[in-house]
């Protein structure tokens, strides 16, 4: 079982999309560590012939009959949006500079 | 004489009362009003009190039962619901700061039932932020409280749905278990908490968790309560397509067979690894397991065959959920972005931020430290290059410990266990050991993984410290009605031996009525 680094964290939050601070990637690589070193037997239990289970009562192919039924209007939609206009959610600059 | 406390009665009295006319929806609200607004300053099993919307429908619900057409048996009783389910016009925030202040524009299916059956709601309940963790410390508004120790922790994640109704706050609550969120609250509590089969209740408007686990509940004082309430919530829904189209098994009446205390003809196995004869990994508080062995004593004097079944993976169960939940969660939770709905915070010193930097300072500032955690770990296991060694070997563990189940349906009709390892702990007490925490949910995930219903029944007081314990009832996919008949024969059992229900012997609480 490989250790995961603090620099592996700070990856995996980079990846995460949450600005960790110091603090908390010095607190949290440790306590990763240990949940890992307690899971890492999974590994060791499963044969390759045991098929995966995604989920415990398996259906497939759900759909609903195709018609057309009220969904939210524009206003419900945007009742929640930290900011909106002409009745669009407004979000910040989603290029950067150089694009 | 004074006036009868209503809070005192369970749902199934409540319904008779209002449909004898003995009393109406309005009163039975206020009392539950009053009674919160008399204790819940201690117990904080509340985040959310809606008095004018509950009192509304309460009087709804008069007018419903005068016209002599109710709409449900429980039609004008009142009930709350944890705050991980989209109720329209009423806050809605998972115990996160990142949705402080969302009133979701629509109903969760669970809550539209409730709305369609008459049942006025009280509020939304505590829990662990985005249901992550077994003791409600984890909800950015502060813990919740358990009512039989106000310095000990209620369960979680639902810690707030079984203080409101251990703490007759409410006589019936809506909980979510996705690891056991509505099991082992019920067991540190008192209460009684049933997990149904997956695809059993809809998760339309459940804030996902881990989609692949996560159900809906009930949360009562008295089994047949729970049956009642699984009946107005539960059934197929087209807006999930993981909800099972079947008719559900008749629970109520399920229920009312097993009030009488018989058991003849039913075989219950004794799960090695969980409570049975096995080396017993996890901490397993004595007074626990002493109380686990006097329930199934007692069920063997009621006529139950008793045998000892072993699911030899059951070791493997939290090694795997400690690996699908983070993974599922992670994913689940991108969706908190800043842009569409809840908070969204601009990163401090930085002119015209972009989407993504809004995004990664809300989702630091947004998210608590287990939730933070969680993401983390479920990003590392989805990564390449650990995908297969992590994620995917936990989904080959989760068709071993369904095999495990089939296996021992094949011996016995349901599968019994203590529903948690210990009693309530400290407040404070396992907050900063993230393991600790996740040893508490050793014996009622499993269920989670295959998708099997559960109920916690209370099985009395441990001896060491005098707290609830819970005797969990495990029953295969879609046999709903078999953890109901036992779990009511368990209580009956119990109820005749103590004298009277176990709740009956929780604390007064501060400024309760005499």
């Amino acid at each position: 079982m490989p250790e995961i680094t603090r620099d592996e964290v700070a990856h995996l939050a980079d990846l995460a999309r949450i600005d960790l601070s110091d603090a908390e990637l010095d607190h949290l690589a440790p306590q990763l560590n240990v949940i890992l070193e307690s899971v890492a037997s999974i590994s060791r239990v499963a044969g390759d012939d045991v098929p995966p289970t995604s989920h415990a009562i398996p259906l497939t192919n759900v759909f609903r009959d195709d018609v057309v039924v009220p969904g939210l209007t524009a206003e419900q939609a945007l009742s929640g949006a930290p900011a909106h206009e002409q009745q669009r959610f407004a979000v910040p600059r989603i290029l950067g500079d150089e694009q | 004489m004074s006036a009868p406390d209503w809070t005192r009665r369970t749902a199934a009295d409540l319904a008779g009362a209002l449909a004898a006319g003995e009393v109406t929806s309005v009163e039975l609200t206020q009392a539950h009003l009053d009674r919160i607004g008399a204790v819940d300053g201690a117990v904080h099993a509340f985040l959310h009190v809606d008095p004018e919307g509950a009192l509304a429908q309460a009087d709804d619900a008069d007018e419903y039962r005068r016209a002599g057409t109710p709409r449900s048996a429980l039609d004008g009783v009142p009930i709350a619901v944890k705050d991980v389910l989209a109720t329209r016009g009423l806050p809605t925030t998972c115990g996160s700061k990142i949705l402080e202040g969302w009133v979701p524009p629509y109903d969760a299916t669970v809550v539209a039932r409730l709305r369609a059956a008459g049942l006025p709601i009280l509020g939304k309940t505590n829990m662990d932020e985005f249901a992550m963790g077994s003791s409600t410390e984890h909800s950015a508004y502060g813990p919740t409280h358990n009512p039989w120790d106000l310095t000990r922790i209620p369960g979680g994640s639902g810690g707030g749905s079984a203080a409101a109704v251990a703490a007759f706050e409410a006589p019936l609550a809506i909980g979510t278990d996705t690891g056991g969120s509505i099991r082992q609250p019920a067991a540190v509590t008192g209460t009684i908490g049933v997990k149904p089969t997956y695809g059993g209740v809809s998760r339309y408007g459940l804030v996902a968790l881990a989609s692949s686990l996560d159900q809906a509940g009930p949360v009562t004082r008295t089994v047949l309560d729970a049956a009642l309430l699984h009946e107005v919530i539960g059934g197929h829904d087209p807006l999930d397509s993981t909800s099972v189209d079947q008719p559900l098994p008749g629970l109520a009446e399920a229920a009312r067979l097993g009030a009488t205390g018989d058991l003849s003809g039913v075989t219950i196995g004794v799960v090695t690894e969980l409570g049975g004869d096995g080396p017993q990994d996890g901490g397993w508080q004595a007074g626990v397991l002493a109380r686990f062995q006097e329930s199934v004593e007692l069920m063997v004097a009621a006529g139950a065959e008793v045998v000892e079944v072993s699911c030899p993976h059951f070791v493997h169960a939290l090694a795997a959920y400690y690996l699908i939940l983070p993974a599922e969660a992670s994913s689940n939770l991108a969706k908190f972005d800043a842009m569409r709905y809840g908070l969204r915070v601009l990163p401090p010193g930085v002119e015209s931020p972009s989407a993504e930097e809004v995004m990664r300072a809300t989702r630091d500032a947004g998210f608590g430290d287990e939730v933070k955690r969680r993401i983390i770990l479920g990003t590392y296991a989805l990564s390449s290059g650990y995908y297969d060694a992590y994620y995917g070997q936990a989904q080959k563990v989760r068709t071993l410990i369904t095999r495990d189940f089939e296996a021992a349906f094949t011996k016995a009709d349901v599968l019994v266990s203590p529903t948690a390892p210990t009693t309530a702990f400290k407040l404070g007490e396992k907050l900063d050991d993230p393991l600790a925490m996740y040893l508490n949910d050793l014996a009622t995930i499993p269920a989670n993984l295959a998708g099997v219903p559960g109920i916690s029944v209370p099985s009395g007081l441990a001896v060491e410290d005098g707290l609830p314990t819970g005797v969990q009832i495990l029953a295969p996919a879609l046999a709903d009605d078999r953890v109901y008949r036992v779990g009511a024969a368990l209580e009956a059992l119990l109820a005749n031996k103590w004298g009277g229900a176990l709740i009956a012997q929780a604390p007064e609480l501060d400024g309760a009525p005499a």
